[in-house]
């Protein structure tokens, strides 16, 4: 189930809180240039066992989400407001070392790459028993036998001698599957997957991917998948956030996201997808510009400069009124200026496009 | 790794033996005659060509550094047909004709004041530099890290004949806070007054390098905070202390550590500029006596020992970072 600030009010109505909610999330940095809202009033909801996909582009405000929900942002020096709720407890009012007892055991995160983010003194089986003995009290030989079943779970091959490995002994595909393995290792509740895949080989990124949604059906772990490729997505995720420039631009079950999208940026992410089925060969249609500073957002639509229908809203609300994220269906929220009506128009008119490249 | 040793310390003996080459023959191209300079005011030219035949200048120099390294494996007899042979055993570094004494004996007196003074002076900078810069780097931004950097900014500015006369004037003479120094005492002899004299000696030469060590430790352990690795320890819920000490600290020393091994083994070649100041009869006084008077032999001992220590502290420091960094491990 997802939810806007706007419609939060339907959350907080209902008994049960949704296994995770986020309520008008944001995060900002004091830099020397000026305060950084890396991401303002964001709310998603995330029922039990599901995955959802947050999509964007690099400084869309995807990890910084990522990073708040395991409390990472305060030793970066960011400011947090709003609420997360996970099973029912409040993150952000929680004390430090109460966040840290819940990171690693009720959430755990795997990080974009798996190169350097394992620490390249130590053993990769001694990293794994450390996050054991970070959160149960086990002696050191059961927590190596766990490591070691988990690691041949992750599918490391001769894992008996791989637990001795350096970092640096291994590919980028096995540091990953490591990661997901230490990530794993005290059955989280929460896995959040900060673009797994980016930094490995195409062929690799498919075991990756399924890996992740085979220990995720396993464990009945609830996963948010961070990536910037929406090629990924659509037979991973069941619900897609799209982010730009630090807000969620549109919101919905996966299924809607593909078949009706309604936000150009969304369009926009689709139309860049390269396809190999396409019967001539057809040019990338990349969005063009570059995302906006998060300093200085535009006073409108944040995504206006960029967008190519903004000319089609009466009054050039586009530039500045800053749209609000609105239900267009149920479960479909978006963030755009256009009538409904034009937003299907030009939908249908990009998806024909798309559709008549392909055989 | 084994393999890896034995051919870095084979790399060391050819590094030894050229570098003996270059300073012999450096040092006998000097214009100043060792034969004049061993008699005094009056002398004959028949005495000169005596002494020159008994300093060995007679022959090619090629033939002088035979001897040399003759000497230095099986020993060697000094004026052999004189009425008194001065016998020198292997390994023999030389004999000064000006002192009458020979250069191993010479070094071998002056090297524990020299590795007192170093050792003490490394302690004291290592300890205070790595602890500011780390305290420093867990502070940032804040009034802690700008003190450390202000101090740091202060004590690389100074040199180090500055700090000593100054330590001088204020600790000894106007604030008699210890007594003047009377020469250099072994620690197993007398404790008290091996400290006592020891102590603005290690701080003068402390202070530079810890200003040094402030800002690389400072730095380093920043950097190290950016890292990836750090940000999966805390993903982990490992508590702070454990990341900043075993995933921070461990990664980010390593390097500092290390580079501290060669500072040490510069230092062990002699302070020249503190033991004069102080007055400590170190390898640094007898280097800076020997070029003054041109004692050949001197020079060539005090050089060859002090490269020794050096190159084969290098050996040690590469092949520790091979134990603690596993990336550089070879074979």
């Amino acid at each position: 189930m997802i939810t806007s600030n706007e419609v939060a009010g339907s959350v907080q109505h209902s008994p049960a809180r949704p296994f995770l909610s986020i309520e008008n999330l944001a995060v900002s940095f004091n830099t020397e240039d000026g305060v950084v809202r890396a991401i303002d009033g964001v709310s998603v909801a995330l029922e039990r066992g599901k995955t959802l996909a947050v999509v964007g582009e690099s400084g869309s405000g995807k990890s910084v989400t990522a990073q708040a929900i395991m409390g990472l942002v305060r030793s970066m020096g960011g400011h947090v407001s709003g609420e997360i709720w996970l099973d029912d407890q409040e993150l952000t009012r929680l004390q430090p070392e109460e966040v840290q007892a819940l990171r690693g055991s009720e959430m755990a995160m795997i990080f974009q790459d798996p190169m350097s983010s394992l620490h390249p003194f130590y053993r990769i089986g001694d990293q794994i028993v450390e996050a054991i003995l970070a959160h149960r009290k086990i002696g050191k030989a059961k927590a190596r036998k766990e490591t070691l079943d988990m690691l041949r779970h992750v599918g490391i091959p001769a894992a008996e001698r791989r637990i001795d490995a350096y970092p640096h002994q291994l590919s980028g595909g096995m540091r990953q599957r490591v990661m997901i393995g230490m990530a794993l290792i005290n059955s989280p509740q929460l896995l959040i997957a900060d673009e797994p895949t980016t930094a490995l080989d195409v062929t690799v990124q498919a075991q990756i991917l399924d890996l992740i949604s085979t220990l995720k059906e396993e464990f009945g772990t609830t996963v948010i998948l961070i990536t910037h490729d929406l090629g990924i997505v659509a037979d991973v995720a069941d619900e897609v956030a799209v982010m730009y420039g630090g807000r969620l631009v549109e919101v919905g079950p996966t299924s809607t996201l593909y078949e009706q999208p309604e936000m150009p940026y969304t369009l926009g992410l689709l139309s860049s997808i390269p396809r190999m089925d396409r019967e001539l060969p057809k040019r990338l249609d990349p969005i063009r510009g570059n995302p906006p500073s998060p300093i200085k957002l535009p006073p409108g639509c944040v995504f206006q400069p960029r967008c190519n229908y903004s000319d089609r809203v009466p009054n050039g609300a586009c530039l500045d009124v800053r749209p609000e994220l609105l239900p267009t269906a149920p479960d479909h929220l978006v963030r755009c200026h256009l009538p409904a009506e034009e937003r299907r128009q030009i939908s249908e008119e990009v998806r024909r496009i798309l559709a008549g490249a392909v055989r | 790794m084994a393999g890896y040793v034995v051919r870095r310390v084979l790399g060391m003996v050819l590094l030894l033996f050229l570098l003996t080459l270059t300073v012999f023959f450096l040092f006998s191209m000097m214009p100043a005659d060792p034969a004049r300079l061993t008699c005094g005011k009056a002398c004959s030219p028949a005495v000169i060509e005596s002494n020159r035949r008994h300093l060995e200048l007679d022959i090619p120099p090629i033939e002088q550094y035979q001897r040399f390294v003759t000497g230095i494996f099986v020993g060697r007899t000094f004026s052999k047909d004189s009425p008194r042979p001065i016998e020198c055993e292997a390994p023999c570094l030389g004999y000064s004709f000006l002192r009458n004494q020979q250069v191993l004996t010479m070094i071998v007196r002056a090297a524990p004041v020299t590795f007192w003074l170093a050792i003490g002076g490394f302690v004291t900078w290592m300890t205070v530099g790595l602890t500011l810069g780390i305290v420093a780097a867990l502070k940032r931004g804040h009034w802690q890290d700008r003190t450390v950097m202000g101090i740091a900014l202060v004590g690389y500015s100074l040199p180090s004949f500055f700090i000593g006369l100054v330590l001088i004037f204020f600790v000894i003479l106007d604030w008699h806070l210890l007594p003047l120094p009377q020469g250099f005492k072994s620690p197993f002899e007398d404790p008290g007054k091996f400290v006592q004299t020891m102590l603005l000696p290690w701080i003068t030469i402390a202070t530079l390098n810890a200003a040094f060590y402030m800002r690389l430790t400072r730095n380093q352990v920043l950097e190290v905070f950016g890292e990836d690795y750090i940000r999966t320890a805390r993903a982990k819920g490992l508590p702070e202390r454990t990341v900043v000490i075993k995933h921070a600290l461990r990664a980010g020393l390593t390097p500092i550590v290390t580079a501290a091994g060669l500072d040490l083994a510069y230092l062990l070649g002699g302070a020249i500029i503190t033991e004069n100041i102080f007055s400590l009869p170190g390898l640094g006084s007898l280097a800076i006596g020997s070029v003054l008077a041109s004692d050949l032999p001197l020079i060539t001992g005090i050089t060859l020992v002090t490269a020794t220590v050096i190159i084969f502290a290098n050996l040690v420091v590469d092949l520790l970072y091979a134990v603690v960094d596993p990336r550089v491990r070879v074979g």
